[in-house]
């Protein structure tokens, strides 16, 4: 499936002495949905903050497009990949609209005003989102599921090839993030690729065809969900027991799990 | 109905604003210049202006000899210091609202008052006599600078400025100051009542000068912002997504922070303090024209021209004795802030 999108190797990078990322490798092909998954404060939105050069890695290497991403101006990235935050703050009253539009900043001069042709692209996604009714809505009149969906449409409209999304469904209820995630995998079987941090395992074994276990700044194991998805990799990765089971209705599998105090 | 209001038609409503507002602050310096202990015809005024740009004294015949000095010489250097300073803090307020996140922060959230404050109060103590009439602005301009950049200094970490941290810092660093100020104060004896003038806020004799050295820095510094209002736009859902919207939003943040201050700074020690103008004018533009910085900086630049010139009018022409405009500002921008906040509130609740 041609070049990898990343190219980790060596990867690390801590907050002062604290390690947060501890000598990771890691390739992202081009066409899949990969789920990152771990317990808390293994690194895990880190590494996606590293993957869009948020942060500067303190040793080892990420290509993009087979070159250092810091090589990069932020412009040619921004056109080339979107992030959806787990959360966001906004103080001011943009409308949902605005909001929707700013991903296309991108490709625009500083001062135009978006053509009609950027206006419908932008009307798209939201009707796409759900939230075409919301358009001239201040945005701080939403609650977190709303603003989270308009975030999301924002990183629809800056249409690049690469999302990154930092639990990007975390606020929404389920009727949203099964439909947000339909939204993504759509995209993805279009040939671009996604990155997804997850806490909900299920959710990440029923979109993501590949999984990322992570603990303690590293990587335990990756590959296909089908294979790495399994008890032992579930317990080693967040000492719990579970059981998984295949879905019911459709293919790919399912974990359920033991209360603790049982154990 | 709200759907209307908004969205694309705002650029359409910003710009027939902007001219709106261009044509006002022509009309305040116009009729502000002819007001006063003489009175003078607007038209007069704009004889005596066009004859002073284009050198022709024939235009002058028939008038009081008076009038081209009032106008040239005294009027209008206040004046047009007034203007500015009013577009300069009001830049800067949409700027540091932008930059800190924060829609109650103003030019002086930093602390740049303050230090501005203490560096004149030390010049006016000392009575330095070094550098004339310009000691006072000087110092205090060197004060706002070394306010910001050791806010600055302690409110980075790892190359990183969080909007929290600077807010908590400039609280504190002009805490500080503020003591510093008072102490000054007590040993001052009869400099005091200087001191405490010159924190009060005034435009009385200002020169070209003044209007020169404001204008260059305010209209640079505002350009400058005024280059990277769609950053600052991005920049309001955070470094992340700014960052993913192709925005760099740490380097632009001290950018406009460093731009934002100096021309804070420059109004300051022209001026003195003067409040409220900062907070109030970006408040109002944006219930008017929305949050795109955009469309919010110049038009904010020229309703705070208008706006602080005609309270300094007011104190200059209407009143019957001068109040400092520091106090005027706060005596109305006060009660306008409540309203304007309320009212903001209120529409963002029921959509």
């Amino acid at each position: 499936m041609g070049n990898p999108v990343f190219d980790i190797t060596g990867l690390r990078f801590g907050f002062g002495s604290h390690t947060v990322v501890n000598g990771l490798d890691l390739k992202i092909e081009p066409g899949h949905f990969y789920g990152i998954v771990g317990p808390n404060g293994c690194g895990k939105s880190t590494l996606l903050m590293l993957m869009m050069g948020y942060y500067q890695a303190t040793e080892g290497h990420i290509l993009f497009d087979g070159r250092e991403i810091s090589k990069y101006s932020r412009r040619h990235l921004a056109r080339k990949m979107a992030l959806v935050p787990q959360d966001f703050t906004i103080n001011f009253d943009f409308s949902v609209r605005d909001i929707v539009m700013m991903g296309r900043y991108p490709y625009l001069p500083r001062f135009a005003t978006p053509s009609r042709e950027e206006v419908e692209k932008g009307g798209a996604i939201m009707s796409e989102m759900g939230i075409a009714t919301l358009g001239g809505r201040s945005v701080l009149a939403l609650s977190g599921g709303e603003k989270q969906r308009v975030v999301f449409a924002r990183a629809l409209a800056q249409d690049t090839p690469v999302l990154l999304l930092d639990e990007a469904t975390s606020n929404m209820d389920i009727h949203h993030t099964l439909h947000t995630l339909d939204r993504v995998t759509q995209r993805v079987l279009a040939g671009r690729t996604a990155i997804g941090v997850f806490h909900d395992l299920n959710l990440a074994a029923m979109y993501c065809d590949r999984m990322v276990f992570m603990a303690k700044g590293r990587i335990l194991t990756r590959g296909e969900t089908s294979e790495v998805f399994c008890e032992d990799m579930i317990e080693k990765t967040f000492r719990v027991r579970g059981r998984v089971i295949a879905h019911p209705f459709a293919a790919g599998k399912q974990v359920v799990f033991q209360k603790q105090s049982m154990l | 109905m709200v759907d209307f209001v908004r969205g694309a038609s705002h650029r359409r409503r910003g710009v027939f604003i902007f001219l709106a507002l261009s044509l006002s602050l022509v009309l305040v310096i116009l009729l502000s210049t002819g007001m006063g202990y003489i009175r003078i015809a607007p038209l007069t005024v704009l004889k005596v202006v066009f004859s002073k740009l284009s050198g022709n004294k024939q235009m002058l015949k028939g008038l009081d000899r008076i009038f081209p000095y009032v106008i040239w010489d005294i009027r209008l250097p206040r004046i047009l210091t007034a203007a500015i300073v009013g577009c300069g803090l009001s830049i800067s307020g949409v700027v540091f609202q932008g930059i800190l996140l924060n829609p109650l922060a103003d030019p002086y959230t930093l602390g740049i008052s303050a230090g501005a404050a203490f560096g004149a109060s030390i010049a006016l103590l000392m009575e330095i006599p070094l550098l004339g009439a310009y000691s006072v602005p000087i110092f205090a301009f060197i004060g706002s600078l070394f306010t910001l950049l050791f806010v600055l200094s302690i409110s980075s970490f790892e190359g990183r400025i969080a909007s929290n941290n600077l807010i908590l810092s400039g609280i504190i660093v002009a805490t500080v100051l503020s003591a510093g100020i008072s102490f000054i104060k007590y040993v001052a004896d009869e400099q005091v009542s200087v001191i405490v003038f010159w924190l009060l806020g005034s435009f009385n004799s200002r020169t070209w000068i003044d209007v020169f050295l404001t204008f260059v820095i305010v209209v640079s510094g505002g350009l400058f912002c005024f280059y990277f209002s769609r950053d600052l736009n991005a920049m309001a859902l955070g470094d992340r997504i700014a960052m993913s919207l192709g925005v760099h939003a740490n380097r632009i943040r001290v950018a406009l922070l460093v731009a934002a201050s100096l021309i804070a700074s420059v109004c300051v020690a022209v001026s003195g303090i003067i409040g409220f103008v900062g907070l109030v004018i970006p408040h109002l533009m944006r219930f008017m024209v929305g949050p795109d910085n955009r469309i919010l900086i110049p038009t904010s630049a020229l309703l705070g021209g208008s706006m602080l010139l005609i309270a300094d009018t007011v104190t200059r022409a209407v009143l019957p004795h001068e109040i400092p405009i520091g106090v005027l500002t706060a005596i109305i921008g006060g009660p306008v802030f409540c309203y304007v906040f309320r009212r903001q509130r209120r529409v963002m609740i029921h959509g």
